[in-house]
């Protein structure tokens, strides 16, 4: 049913360099042609080429984007509150806090959930990353990072390590141990070298690659053992502020939201730019839901009760749920269908900086800013984007 | 000799969280301070004199519910978020910037001090007013201004005499007002700095974690991101995308919400019982990935897609199984021998490439799949420069392969209809407070999953150990991550 059309990816020998890898299909003077992801970046640096100026590129640009807006608008034959009207409609919720976790000295800035679906791990402005039973309440383990501002966190899909990273512009992946006693940061793994803070970071599927996003605007996949890069994502304009992975059959793509108000989908073979959304500067408050496949926008969720930014989403397992953690220390809770809100929680006593849902669906954990983290429970999606709002 | 701050620019350009503060600014509290239509006010009485234009908290949270159409809880959080910004000030307890629902008064803050403006918010500002304060009335100072009034008296003590006397002006300036206009004044100028110097202990919502390194609202755009855009970028967009029509899409979408609803948490009941509610983990017991008999609820996640069978390691050990019956398992192991390549550690893997060619690819391969022509030759062209997706084209061959035909018959199979036949069915717990309560007090911790997988690579371990080495049991220990438990041996071909 989950029927995602696959990319042809061509592999073989650059045009440019004939070394053979990955390659990316790109347009040079109206000549298609397959240049490796190295001699892209390399021919993007050069400068302008002869005969052109920046107005003459700008206007190039325009009009590119707007032949990309007719051809997208080609296929849009339905809406999705059209369709949507047809379902029935959710029955209210009731979602209750059911653990606080407190421990953190200062703000909590991101955290993440463990496959067991149950541990949990979350890093602090303090510059400590906890890793919780958030059933039992019980601290397993603590790190003490270099650097305050740990904006990123993630737990390895077997459970056994951790990466985590902000302002010192690396990732490390830590093991971890049963020992208590033993000084994780001993062992820690320098794994991804940005020139500027980590904004976000992500085990593929396996412990052995991590794909981070950087306030260098650029995004990069790891491999952990040797600290080799892989592959490096360029395109985005400003600072990535977040990335997630595809959960398709190849699992070949992820996405990628940045401060230029764009969410890109990159092919994490090639490094290419597979499809690109830009949001408007006007509608600063509110989440969008893009399809993929029919490559455009389809929902916008907002509320003119809602002054503030969304922070954080996640997706409900049915797909059905989105939450939203937003600056003014709530999370609002929409039905993605019909595009109206089902629900609010509120508890926070600051901005909400990261939701998610457990691997099984059974709960939302919401970090925040109040030095606390929340689960919380009521009585994942191929073709789905969500772009919130880049405040 | 004034220091200018020149990093911080708190236009808002650079506090990009921020730019919602102009919204709020211009349109919710001009309507909120209409006189015939906003928020109602009244007197504010102080001993001698009363100061007009005071408000309760009942009435901003009832107003706000009111115009926006919320409830009233949701009136109480935007009112708080207008209070925490400092365009409304609480008149009693003013170093607790929330809004009380009852009959607690407060007061619109001046434009002139609002968060939004151009200005920012400068230390020494901030020494004027304290030491203002100061020669008012020696001793107003609280503790934690007393200790920034010294901070910044030793750091700023070169221009110790322009603060000093820019306070006489200002306390000269307002001795010449009338009375009521110096109280609402100094409550303006006051609520003002709570805002922007918060007491210690309370939460600051001026506070907007760190700057951007690239201006978000810049016109200007690198040559080098142009080139990137027009030649690169977007004619690749235009042309290699497949699109789909919206209806096909959405219709997708719809019914895959539609199938997972009854599987999820938090749109129906979790069977037995959701353990983040009742603390009773049976749920999580009954689907641990290596449980013998599944649940109902699992297994009919299987039917729903192939990739829903092959992700949980429960089917995919039933697929497994199913494969072993039908002497056709070798493309179940090749995929995940591809997936382990492509997921793996960098070193070692033109070895794990060679390997895996030699046992399903070459010809006369101890486990031989079956793959086009042309496949099969781009691929052997491929493994002369071996990189993690070289396989990739014949993984997707051998996919499409299990999905379209395997699967099928794996649903109609014996052996599905056995697990489906013995999967059980959980009834719905239920508790009463009492055991509710000791459910609580009997929270344990989980088998930790460092322990889980130490146990896997001594149950890996033994088993290599044990047999002769064969060629199927080094793909076995290929398979994914050491999760699953290894694949029983096929038969000898």
């Amino acid at each position: 049913m989950c029927d995602q059309t696959f990319m042809a990816i061509t592999f073989g020998p650059c045009d440019n360099c004939s070394t053979t890898s990955p390659l990316m299909n790109i347009y040079i003077k109206n000549e298609p042609t397959n240049y490796c992801s190295f001699c892209v970046e390399m021919m993007a640096c050069q400068g302008l080429l002869k005969g052109e100026t920046l107005a003459s590129l700008k206007n190039e640009s325009e009009s590119l984007k707007k032949k990309l807006e007719e051809e997208r608008a080609k296929l849009h034959d339905v809406e999705l509150h059209q369709v949507a009207e047809k379902i029935e409609v959710v029955s209210a919720l009731s979602i209750k806090t059911r653990r606080v976790l407190k421990g953190h000295g200062n703000k909590v800035l991101c955290m993440d959930w463990c496959k067991d679906k149950r541990r949990l791990v979350s890093s602090s402005q303090d510059g400590k990353v906890i890793v919780w039973d958030g059933f039992t309440l019980n601290k397993e383990h603590a790190v003490p990072m270099p650097c305050t501002w740990v904006m990123a966190c993630a737990y390895a899909p077997s459970g056994c390590a951790i990466a985590c990273g902000g302002l010192d512009n690396k990732c490390s992946v830590y093991p971890l141990s049963l020992d208590k006693n033993e000084n994780l940061a001993a062992k820690k793994k320098s794994v991804a070298m940005h020139t500027n803070y980590l904004s976000g970071c992500t085990f593929t599927n396996s412990d052995m690659q991590i794909l981070t996003s950087s306030g260098d605007g650029t995004c990069a996949l790891w491999d952990v053992e040797s600290g080799q890069l892989l592959q490096s994502f360029h395109g985005h304009t400003a600072d990535v502020l977040s990335l997630d992975l595809a959960p398709s059959e190849t699992g070949n793509t992820f996405v990628s939201g940045g401060c230029d108000k764009k969410a890109n989908v990159w092919d994490m073979r090639s490094g290419q730019n597979v499809q690109s959304f830009e949001t408007h500067e006007s509608d600063i408050n509110c989440c969008r839901l893009y399809d993929l496949r029919a490559d455009r926008e389809v929902a916008v969720y907002q509320k003119d009760s809602i002054i503030f930014g969304v922070s954080s989403l996640d997706f409900s397992l049915s797909g059905r749920l989105l939450f939203g953690g937003y600056n003014d220390y709530t999370i609002n809770i929409w039905d993605v269908l019909k595009g109206n809100r089902v629900s609010m929680l509120f508890g926070h006593e600051n901005r909400v900086s990261t939701v998610k849902v457990s691997p099984d669906g059974t709960s939302v954990c919401s970090a925040s800013w109040d030095n606390t983290l929340r689960v919380s429970r009521a009585l994942g999606m191929p073709w789905l984007l969500v772009l919130y709002s880049l405040t | 000799m004034t220091i200018k701050n020149a990093m911080r620019d708190h236009g808002q350009r650079y506090r990009p969280r921020m730019a919602c503060l102009k919204k709020v600014g211009s349109a919710v509290l001009l309507e909120m301070q209409d006189p015939k239509t906003g928020v109602k006010s009244q007197l504010q009485r102080l001993v001698i004199t009363t100061i007009p234009h005071a408000i309760t908290g009942e009435d901003i949270v009832a107003w706000l519910a009111n115009k926006f159409n919320i409830s009233a809880e949701e009136g109480r959080s935007l009112g708080t978020m207008l209070v925490a910004l400092g365009y409304i000030y609480p008149l009693q307890d003013h170093k607790r910037l929330v809004v009380k629902p009852d009959a607690s008064l407060y007061r619109f803050q001046t434009p002139y001090f609002w968060p939004a403006q151009q200005w920012p918010v400068e230390d020494t500002d901030y020494a004027i007013y304290l030491a203002k304060r100061n020669i008012r009335k020696k001793g107003i100072l609280e503790l934690y201004e007393q200790e920034q009034y010294n901070h910044l008296h030793k750091w700023m003590n070169h221009k110790w005499d322009f603060i000093v006397m820019q306070a006489k002006e200002q306390y000269r300036a307002g001795k010449e007002r009338k009375k009521p206009d110096r109280a609402v004044f100094d409550c303006q100028e006051r609520a003002y700095w709570v805002v922007h110097r918060p007491p210690p202990g309370t939460v600051s919502g001026m506070d907007y974690g760190l700057d951007r390194l690239i201006d978000p609202n810049a016109e200007e755009v690198t040559e080098t991101d142009l080139i990137f855009l027009t030649f690169l970028w977007l004619p690749s967009l235009s042309c290699f995308l497949p699109r789909v029509k919206s209806s096909v899409s959405i219709g997708a979408l719809v019914k895959f919400v539609t199938t997972h609803k009854n599987h999820d948490p938090f749109l129906a009941q979790c069977l037995p019982s959701n353990p983040w509610v009742t603390d009773d983990v049976s749920y999580w017991t009954l689907n641990m990935a290596n449980v013998e008999i599944p649940t109902k609820m699992r297994v009919e996640r299987w039917t729903f897609s192939f990739v829903e069978l092959l992700e949980d390691p429960r089917g995919r050990d039933d697929f497994r199984f199913f494969l072993k019956k039908e002497f056709s398992g070798e493309n179940l192991a090749f995929w995940e021998g591809c997936e382990d390549l492509k997921w793996g550690a960098a070193a070692g893997m033109s070895e794990k490439a060679q390997h895996i060619y030699k046992t399903f690819l070459a010809r006369g391969a101890p486990r031989w799949i079956n793959i086009d022509g042309t496949t099969m030759e781009a691929t052997v062209r491929g493994l002369k420069h071996p990189h993690r997706y070289v396989l990739d084209a014949a993984q997707t061959h051998i996919f499409m392969l299990m999905k379209k035909d395997s699967y099928g018959r794996y649903l109609k199979s014996q052996v599905f209809k056995d697990t489906t036949k013995n999967a059980i069915n959980p009834e719905e717990q239920k508790f009463t407070d009492a055991q509710l309560d000791q459910n609580a007090r009997n929270r344990r911790p989980s088998l930790s999953p460092i322990a889980i997988r130490q146990m896997e690579l001594e149950q890996k371990a033994k088993l290599a150990a044990s047999g002769p080495v064969d060629i199927t049991q080094v793909m076995s220990k290929l398979s994914k991550q050491g999760k699953d438990a290894p694949p029983p041996p096929p038969p000898k071909k």
